[in-house]
Formats: structure tokens, C-alpha cells, sequence
């Protein structure tokens, strides 16, 4: 029988979740590499026991961490992250030039066909590549080096590359996104980058509609469709039909434009998640009632699903890496919180259970459809 | 016989228990102490100080011998206690953080 894993980084280790299709019982491991932060697991698509972990902490860096029986047992594969060249400046916060310095890794995604094969997401941002299972690492230096780099500034979070998106479609293609720079194109596997963020608008940069400069906090697309991409921005969810060329916002009746984390249904392309969170100052729900939304039109019109989730005194936050969807016939939906709690729905978010209330704050979550 | 001692955390990374004996050839330095450490346990470099350039990193602590060495050039020879096994060279991490 078919099943599912989620995969699950926390502020203090990872843990996997695992039922079988019903997603009714669920058992639960971990944690795994405790008391470190576990910023995010995933698993390659070529081979679902192939797991890759970007594990940190603020005394002892980066390691990363990688499975070959499905998240049972881990060995420490490669943490050296060697920008290429001489790294340069960017802006910091205060505007003055700040030299380039890793400080973590925010996202793995692995290749869509070679396991051996992963790309890394880094603060401060950087994409970088291994072709060994993750024993070493190298950047793809042309995003950095574009020639937009020395004006990027970080978000709040840090200056982080948070999405990486890999189009089945044509291969080379690809998508990034970096807080608080924008997104990012690469129709060559890297060797070249486009910004792609026309049509966004921004109130809180000097430029609104400047050519970088946005703090996008996700990116999502459906794989049967990849000309289509959805963002969650700082404020306004937005839509691209043309594979970032142009974008146009569809928050339509959110209570609010302002969250993190945005996901596709796994069997329809129009059907899309968010969670609305107040504002960029009051990182919880509106109202302290935790609702997902969700559109079957591809934007612009909202339904809150409710059921199963607190509709008071809720003042959790669901980060940019903390939703994600399984592909089983009935499209299974999944968030973490701050809070620590994962609720999944089995019906395309109808409605809701906590699998686990009680982990450290999430940081990340990913789920495994598995044969 | 050099004796170290590192951090839970660490410990667990290295998979190791207790302190840590390691054998250095020549001068008993930081330097050479460390990099005695990262051979014997790969997994470790990186995590106590840069790939890059060896420097500390930042909310890790070197004592011995009730001192803190955290400051010195890396190449100061260490304690005599420490070179003879008497005293434990201790890697540390900083209270702080959460």
C-alpha cells in the first residue's frame, strides 16, 4: 500500500513522520541531530531514500547530512561552502558594502533525476551544486555574480536563497529566489540568470517596481504546467503565465496579502494554498484563527478552510518551507508551525489534524509519496 | 597523548564518548591539536573553526588549565600540562544563544 513520509526540520532536529495512505495513524522518529537547527530535508525524487538535511547551529556552522534507507540512519557528507572567487560585496543593512559570508543552508533540491545530484539554497546568498551525494560542494557563481549582486540587501531573516525550482520540462531551466533580492531565471543549468520580476511592486523599497530589490518569500509551480508560477511575496501573492517574464498579483479577497509559504495542488494546477498572516510586524494569523486558503481558480478567489484547525487564540507563524503537498489520488496537504504542531489534510485541505503538536518551532516540511 | 574535550553537541557529530586522545607529532600547539582532531574525525572540520583560513569560530571557547586560550595565535605552544597529558584540552561552546 502506498504511503506517505514527511519530512520535517525543526529549530532543535528533524524528525519523520510516516503513515501509510490513509495518512490516519502516523509514527513518528526523531529527533534526529538534536538541538541542532534543521532548516530543511528532502528527498531525492529519483530515489525517495536518498534524503539530503542542511543541519546548523550558531557555535558549530553548517553540516549537512545525508540517508540512503529513508531518514533511518545519517552519515556527514560535505560542509564546505567555498564561494567561488573573490566573493565581493553586497549591501548591508545599514547600505554600506558587506562582504559575502555563508552562514547556512536554507534549502536542498535535489536533481529530478540523479540522486547523487543536489543543489544548496545558502545564506548569504548563493547557489551552489554537488554532483557527489554532497561530499563536496560549488557554487554556481553567475546568480551572485550577476551584475545586480552588490545592490542586493538582506530581509530580516537574512540574506537567503530559499527556493530552488527545477522545471521537468526543459531541462537547464530554472528558478531561485532570494530575500530580499527577488526571483531569478536560469535557462542554461545555471550558467546565466535573468531577474524575473516585472510586475511586482513593492512599497517598501525606494523603487516600487525596481528590476530587484523584492522580498519574495516563495515561489511554487506545478510540474505538469511550468510556464505557470505563483509567489507569496512579502505583501501580494502573485502569478506569472510566462515563466516569470511578467507577473500580476491575485490576492483578490485574502483577508491579508502577507505570508510565507504557497503550494499547487498535486493533481490540479489551479488549486493553490496560502496563509495569510497579519503583517510583516505581527507574524501570526489574523483574528488568531489559523486559516489555510485556498483557490481552485489559480488566484484572486479564496476559501478559508477552517476545519480542524483553531479558529482562536492562535498566534503561530507558518515559515516559507513549511508546506507541502503528497501526490496520492486524494492530494494530501501539510504545514508546520512555529508553534511546533504539523496538521495534515487527506482531502485537498477540506479538513485538518495535527499529526504532532508539540515539536520544536518547524522550520521546514516535506512529504515523500511513496509506492 | 594530547586529551580533548568537546562540546555535547560535538560529541555526538564525532560520535564519540568522553574525551578525545589524540597523538601530535611535534609542537603541542592550537594548530596543531586541531588539526590532529579534524584528521582523526573529518566530520568536525568546519564546525570549530573556518575551512577557510582556520579561524575560530565564533561562539567556540578553547580553555586549559583553568585559562582561556581563545585569543591566542594559534601557533603558541600549549600548556605543558596540556602537552603531557596531565591537563584535558577543552573546546567549548559559548553560553550563548538559545
Amino acid at each position: 500500500m502506498s504511503g506517505v513520509r514527511l519530512l520535517v526540520g525543526t529549530h532543535k532536529g528533524a524528525f519523520v513522520l510516516s503513515s501509510d495512505g490513509k495518512r490516519e495513524q502516523w509514527d513518528v522518529s526523531g529527533p534526529h541531530f538534536a538541538g541542532w537547527e534543521v532548516y530543511h530535508v528532502k528527498g531525492s525524487p529519483a530515489d525517495p531514500d536518498r534524503l539530503y538535511a542542511s543541519q546548523c547551529s550558531g557555535w558549530s556552522g553548517q553540516v549537512i547530512q545525508r540517508s540512503d534507507d529513508g531518514g533511518v540512519t545519517w552519515e556527514p557528507v560535505g560542509n564546505k561552502f567555498s564561494y567561488d572567487g573573490v566573493p565581493g560585496t553586497h549591501q548591508w543593512y545599514d547600505g554600506t558594502p558587506h562582504p559575502w559570508e555563508f552562514e547556512r543552508v536554507w534549502h536542498l533540491e535535489p536533481s529530478l533525476d540523479d540522486p547523487d545530484t543536489v543543489y544548496a539554497g545558502v545564506e548569504d546568498a548563493g547557489l551552489f551544486r554537488s554532483t557527489d551525494g554532497g561530499q563536496s560542494w560549488q557554487e554556481l557563481p553567475a546568480l551572485r555574480g550577476h551584475k545586480s549582486g552588490p545592490s542586493w540587501q538582506p530581509g530580516a531573516g537574512g540574506m537567503c536563497l530559499h527556493t530552488i525550482i527545477l522545471d521537468p520540462a526543459k531541462p537547464g531551466r530554472m528558478f531561485a529566489a532570494i530575500s530580499a533580492a527577488g526571483a531569478f531565471r536560469s535557462d542554461d543549468a545555471g550558467q546565466t540568470w535573468q531577474p524575473i520580476n516585472h510586475g511586482l511592486r513593492s512599497e517598501g523599497i525606494p523603487d516600487p517596481d525596481a528590476e530587484v530589490g523584492h522580498c519574495v518569500h516563495r515561489l511554487a509551480m506545478h510540474p505538469s504546467r511550468p510556464s505557470v508560477l505563483y509567489m507569496q511575496k512579502h505583501w501580494d501573492v502573485m502569478r506569472s503565465d510566462n515563466a516569470g517574464e511578467s507577473w500580476h498579483e491575485v490576492s483578490g479577497n485574502l483577508p491579508t496579502d502577507f505570508g510565507f509559504p504557497i503550494d499547487v495542488h498535486a493533481h490540479e494546477p489551479d488549486t493553490i494554498y496560502v496563509v495569510p498572516i497579519t503583517s510583516d510586524s505581527e507574524h501570526f494569523p489574523p483574528e488568531g484563527k489559523l486559516r489555510v486558503y485556498r483557490s481552485r481558480t489559480g488566484g484572486d478567489e479564496w476559501e478559508a478552510l477552517t476545519s480542524g484547525l483553531p479558529q482562536e487564540h492562535c498566534y503561530v507563524n507558518v515559515l516559507r518551507d513549511a508546506m507541502t503537498v503528497d501526490t496520492l489520488d486524494s492530494c494530501g496537504v501539510y504545514f508546520g508551525t512555529t508553534g511546533g504542531q504539523v496538521y495534515a489534510s487527506a482531502d485537498a485541505g477540506d479538513s485538518w489534524a495535527p499529526i504532532v503538536r508539540d515539536l520544536p518551532a518547524v522550520l521546514s516540511v516535506e512529504a515523500q509519496t511513496l509506492p | 597523548m594530547i586529551r580533548v574535550v568537546l562540546p555535547a553537541h560535538l560529541r555526538t557529530l564525532a560520535r564519540v564518548d568522553g574525551e578525545v586522545e589524540l597523538d601530535v607529532a611535534g609542537q603541542v600547539t592550537q594548530r596543531t591539536v586541531l588539526d590532529a582532531l579534524e584528521a582523526r574525525y573529518p566530520v568536525l572540520a568546519g564546525t570549530v573553526r573556518d575551512h577557510d583560513g582556520g579561524a575560530r569560530r565564533a561562539f567556540i571557547r578553547f580553555f586549559a588549565c583553568e585559562q582561556d586560550l581563545s585569543h591566542q595565535p594559534p601557533d603558541t605552544p600549549l600548556p605543558e600540562e596540556v602537552a603531557s597529558g596531565a591537563e584535558p584540552y577543552l573546546i567549548v561552546g559559548a553560553m550563548a544563544g538559545g
